[in-house]
């Protein structure tokens, strides 16, 4: 229909979310012209659900994407108006950092970033098509007017043929009022099948309508370091959240309106997350529960609108006034915004491969919520790597994919790509069977050299980083080296830390391995150097956890071993041996190697055995032909 | 391109009274140095293919065996690795304890066709041999999945599936309170943690050591002596276990009505199955005796089926006759120290039956004992049952790892260290427990962290 003879741009990005800018930013940055293409310019990285960032293992995404040249972590740095750090007693491994952003600033810097990075361009424009040539997309339609491109990203998040719930009214829109795109859902079906995922959000409220004296302040810790390795300090002055509780009146109104609640009237066909669910769902499943947690979070400096973190709902507008009003608290709440409840069309992420291409179309890319995660890390980790590869496909250059060993948005791309999901994904730690050499203080150490070999990183940035782990490696190896006698000094000193005493010398490495005595404590044996924070820290976690992290490594090396095998693109149904069952499976999600072949349900042991006959025979006569 | 060694029996169970233990990877050397004591010298410095007697030993330098132990160097080896076989006096005990031996110190159990594919791998092999490989692989698997079924409706897995519940009971809770640490999720207190874990341990141990009293009675061949009343089958029983070893009796876990006892018949173990019914009321009626005897005629691997010629061929005689035809069996005739009232020609059994006339008052056993081994050594049943030894060898091994991961998590716990490095261990160990189930306990971690807890924000 359309003739695209050139390529207006290299990459166009459909959808200005959290995956959309991270995929535009770094496809432009790598050196493509970008086209970003936002459906409303005001509302570019929009939060429409909680405004923050971070927590367990989502705030390990956070530092992998900065860590890969990404821009989350510098703007939630930027823009934050609370820091927690969550899990302090529960290890290193699984620390997380947890921002409440200002919804408006994070946007607006998020915005500016993107209209002075060269080679991207930020447009507002419904997309209703892609065009495509025999299997490869070449463009896509913004109102009847066709854009060429070499490579096009679907980044649509909860837009594609939106409908939102509010009690017994449905009606069709995007998140906060916004566009649905319906016309490209309705013409990706075309291309390939689509299923209905469903999300929640809930009542925003005046902040200025609360009694505080009712509730539990929940104010921000103090913090060494935000998400960027390249933010050098964060002054700012941090604002509080504050808990309150649902009680059984709260519960008798859900319950006595449970049929006006979208969710339970049968209305909503998508399928819901069990980690984010609505009210109505936590009361009716888990009855014996006297109240659950509503924490109350500021959206912004500048405005008195707040959000209740646990309170999603599709019940009707006067319904959630009613149940607000009896929580401690809120007895004179003026509700600003009701809760509601969304479907949208994802795809099927076992179409995808770990570069994040639709494995059926040559240069189309997806990322996000439409792939069937949750999240706003989630969706700008694959946004990430979307943009990268998509620049990579630009210059015919090998794409690239993490593997489970190397971060957690390998993780998350293995987990959807071999799995599937039949729920938005959302990244847990428990996920992760590497998760103590998946660590938030070493996501630059796994990802900064891929990132700087890309070009996403800056010389001074990368020299910056080397010296971080040169000096970590020294004050290791110094600390192996220097003994500590065992004298009555000593001895004392390590009672007063709580400490065993020496039944002879030890070197301070020996010292820091006892789990009551910390990095800083050595400096009350022998001076210590004066070392930056991350620095520290980094050597009081390799000391201190040597022995686990060795074993986890020797686990990876066996990992990587079958994880790197290559498999060619072929019908498993004509590989003789292989049970019908792994035929289809493999045949289904296409793995690239024999470790993610592993990992697919219904591929046996004997099944891989058989795959690296096969491979070796084909190695055989390749080299016979 | 492998870089573990990899160990499993490499011959059937009762073949030629030799048995071989068959190592093969980079570690294959040192590992038969620690459980090899030669007579003279060093396994370092035999050439290939040469035979090095000598002792294997135990951890506590106790001999197990005496045995041949031959070091055949990689490239030039079957596998195209360093490969060493211990050849023993044979006795599934021995080898299989030989095989235990091995695997304590850093082998691995060979999958089924294992050796046979690194030796494709290794380019030892062609072609067509290696299509070969894939049925073995495929045949192999099949077998013992089979197995892994019947073994998963047994007792030793409802024991397994109860230790497991109690450690993902721990490992949810853990698992939850780190991934959702806002959420109204308990922490666990960590002398809760200890004991359960404590407790743990002692349940895979009892485990592990009944899978020691049960690996050789659970190996034997199912036989059940068939007859009507007043043939000998009394005297066959007695004298079968009186005149052999009997390695387990009243073993637990067995049916009331079943009287399992097991005799190690020249290296081949036997498990003769009996009904105690039919023994308490030979005199009695027998309708309900021989219906429990029919029942286990359909689990025998064996069938001994005594006559007594002495008597005429009664019509319960043939119907019993008609039901063990269908099965492996020996006709056992007995009595020949009274006259004969019928020969053997006038039994309706195909002439391969084997048929042994004796009796069991005043004749030696002899005749008997080498018609059933001859029988094992012509290869029934081998398979299976060889299969069947790796299938309970791999769950015992897997046990054994849980055991340390545990182990692992407790000392963790108890040097105060944090919760994720506890969690490494757990998770280590429902992995184990995850591999005798084979289910894929990641996605089960998950699932149960939202079945249990109310969590979201």
């Amino acid at each position: 229909m359309f003739q695209c003879s050139q390529s207006d741009y290299d990459v166009i990005v459909i959808g200005a979310g959290h995956a959309g800018c991270e995929a535009a930013l770094a496809a432009a940055r790598m050196g493509q012209q970008v086209l970003l293409l936002t459906l409303n310019m005001d509302n570019v990285a929009l939060m429409p659900c909680n405004p923050s960032i971070g927590g367990p293992a989502k705030a390990n995404l956070v530092r992998e994407i900065d860590a890969l040249g990404g821009e989350m972590g510098k703007n939630i740095d930027a823009t934050l108006m609370q820091m927690r750090m969550l899990n302090t007693r529960k290890g290193p491994a699984v620390q997380a950092l947890r921002a409440q952003a200002d919804r408006k600033l994070y946007q607006r810097r998020m915005k500016e970033v993107l209209e002075t990075t060269p080679r991207l361009y930020l447009k507002e424009g419904l997309v209703e098509d892609l065009v495509t040539d025999n299997q490869q997309v070449i463009g896509v339609v913004v109102r009847n007017q066709s854009i060429a491109a070499k490579t096009v990203i679907l980044a649509t998040g909860t837009y594609l043929r939106a409908k939102i719930f509010l009690g017994d009214t449905v009606y069709t829109s995007g998140p906060q009022g916004q566009h649905s795109a319906e016309a490209l859902g309705h013409n990706l079906e075309k291309l390939f099948p689509l299923a209905r995922f469903k999300t929640g959000t809930p009542p925003r409220v005046n902040l200025r309508s609360l009694d505080y004296d009712q509730m539990t302040i929940q104010p921000g810790n103090e913090f060494f370091r935000g998400f960027s390795f390249e933010t050098k300090g964060i002054e700012v002055e941090q604002t509080p959240c504050w808990l309150t509780y649902t009680n059984r009146e709260t519960h008798q109104i859900i319950i006595d309106n449970l049929d006006k609640s979208a969710m339970y009237s049968g209305a909503i066909v998508g399928v819901g997350p069990r980690y984010c669910p609505s009210i109505e769902s936590k009361v009716v499943q888990f009855p014996k529960r006297e109240g659950h947690q509503v924490f109350v979070e500021p959206e912004g400096w500048n405005t008195s609108e707040g959000y209740l973190s646990g309170l999603s709902t599709s019940l009707p507008a006067d319904v959630q006034q009613k149940l607000l009003q009896t929580i401690p608290g809120l007895a004179q709440v003026e509700m600003m915004r009701p809760g509601y409840a969304i479907e949208y069309d994802c795809l099927d992420p076992l179409m995808l491969n770990s570069f994040l291409e639709i494995k059926e179309y040559d240069g189309l890319f997806a990322a996000g919520q439409i792939n069937g995660t949750s999240g706003y890390e989630e969706a700008a980790a694959q946004g990430l790597l979307a943009g990268i590869n998509a620049a990579l496909y630009c210059r015919e250059e090998p794409l690239i994919s993490l593997d489970r060993s190397q971060a957690y948005l390998g993780v998350l791309v293995d987990d959807l790509v071999l799995k599937g999901t039949n729920e938005p994904y959302r990244m847990m730690t428990s996920r992760a069977e590497y998760r103590l050499l998946l660590r938030l203080d070493n996501a630059d150490m796994r990802l900064t050299p891929i990132a700087h070999e890309l070009g996403l990183i800056s010389d001074q940035r990368f020299l910056e980083f080397k010296t971080k782990w040169n000096s970590i490696e020294a004050e290791v190896a110094r600390l192996e080296t220097v003994q500590i006698p065992s004298t009555s000094d000593t001895n004392d000193l390590l009672a007063d830390l709580g400490s065993s005493p020496l039944r002879h010398g030890v070197s301070l490495s020996e010292l820091l391995k006892r789990p009551e005595i910390m990095y800083t404590d050595l400096a009350k044996f022998q001076s210590l150097p004066k070392l930056p924070r991350d620095v520290a820290e980094g050597v009081e976690i390799t000391v201190k956890y040597q022995g686990y992290l060795k074993k986890q490594e020797r686990a990876i090396e066996r990992f990587r071993r079958i994880e790197g095998k290559r498999l060619p693109k072929l019908d498993f149904l004509h590989v003789r041996g292989l049970s019908r069952e792994a035929a289809e499976k493999l045949n289904t999600s296409q793995p690239l190697t024999l470790g993610q072949a592993s990992r697919i349900s219904g591929v046996s042991p004997a099944d891989i055995s058989v795959l690296m006959i096969y491979l070796q025979q084909m190695s055989g006569n390749d080299l016979n032909g | 391109m492998f870089d573990d060694t990899i160990a499993a029996i490499a011959t059937a169970i009762g073949e030629a009274g030799i048995g071989i233990v068959r190592l093969s990877g980079q570690e294959a050397i040192p590992i038969a140095r620690l459980v090899f004591r030669p007579v003279r010298g060093s396994i370092d410095n035999t050439l290939n293919f040469q035979g090095k007697y000598g002792h294997i030993i135990d951890d506590r330098q106790q001999i197990v065996d005496e045995a041949i132990v031959m070091v055949m160097r990689g490239p030039r080896s079957y596998t195209g690795e360093n490969v060493v076989e211990i050849q023993c006096h044979g006795g599934v005990v021995v080898v299989q304890r030989i095989l235990q031996l091995v695997l304590e110190k850093g082998a691995r159990l060979a999958e089924p066709g294992e050796f046979t594919k690194r030796a494709f791998l290794s380019g030892r092999l062609d072609l067509t041999q290696a299509e070969a490989v894939i049925d073995v692989i495929r045949a192999k698997t099949d077998v013992s999945l089979g197995l892994a079924m019947q073994q998963l409706e047994g007792s030793l897995s409802q024991r397994i599936q109860g230790l497991k519940e109690k450690l993902y009971d721990i490992i949810v809770r853990v698992e939850a309170s780190i991934d959702f640490p806002e959420d109204d999720v308990p922490e666990v207190e960590s002398q809760e943690m200890i004991n359960i874990l404590n407790n743990i341990i002692l349940d895979i141990e009892k485990l592990i050591s009944t899978a020691d009293d049960g690996m050789v009675f659970r190996e034997g061949l199912k036989t059940v002596i068939v007859g009507k009343p007043n043939v000998g089958k009394s005297s066959l029983l007695n004298r079968l276990l009186n005149e052999n070893r009997a390695l387990v009796t009243d073993i637990p876990g067995t049916t009331r009505d079943v009287i399992e006892e097991v005799l190690n018949l020249q290296g081949i173990p036997l498990r003769l199955l009996d009904t105690a019914g039919i023994r308490e009321s030979e005199d009695l009626v027998e309708q309900l005796g021989v219906q429990r005897a029919m029942e286990l005629v359909d689990q025998a691997d064996l069938i001994l089926h005594v006559l007594d010629r002495s008597a005429h061929l009664s019509e319960e005689d043939q119907v019993l006759l008609t039901k063990t035809a269908k099965k492996k069996r020996i006709i056992i005739i007995n009595k020949t120290d009274l006259p004969a009232v019928w020969g053997p020609e006038a039994l309706p059994i195909t002439k391969s039956t084997p048929i042994v006339e004796i009796s069991l008052i005043t004749n030696d056993l002899d005749p008997l004992i080498r018609t059933i081994i001859s029988l094992v050594q012509n290869g029934f049943l081998q398979r299976t049952d060889q299969s069947a030894i790796i299938t309970r060898t791999r769950h015992k091994n897997s046990l054994l790892h849980a055991k340390e991961d545990i182990e692992q998590a407790l000392d963790t716990l108890q040097a105060g260290l944090p919760i994720d490095l506890i969690a490494v261990g757990l998770q280590g160990a429902i992995e184990h427990f995850g591999e005798i189930t084979g289910e894929t306990v990641r996605e089960n971690i998950v699932d149960r962290i939202f079945a249990q807890f109310c969590i979201g924000k």
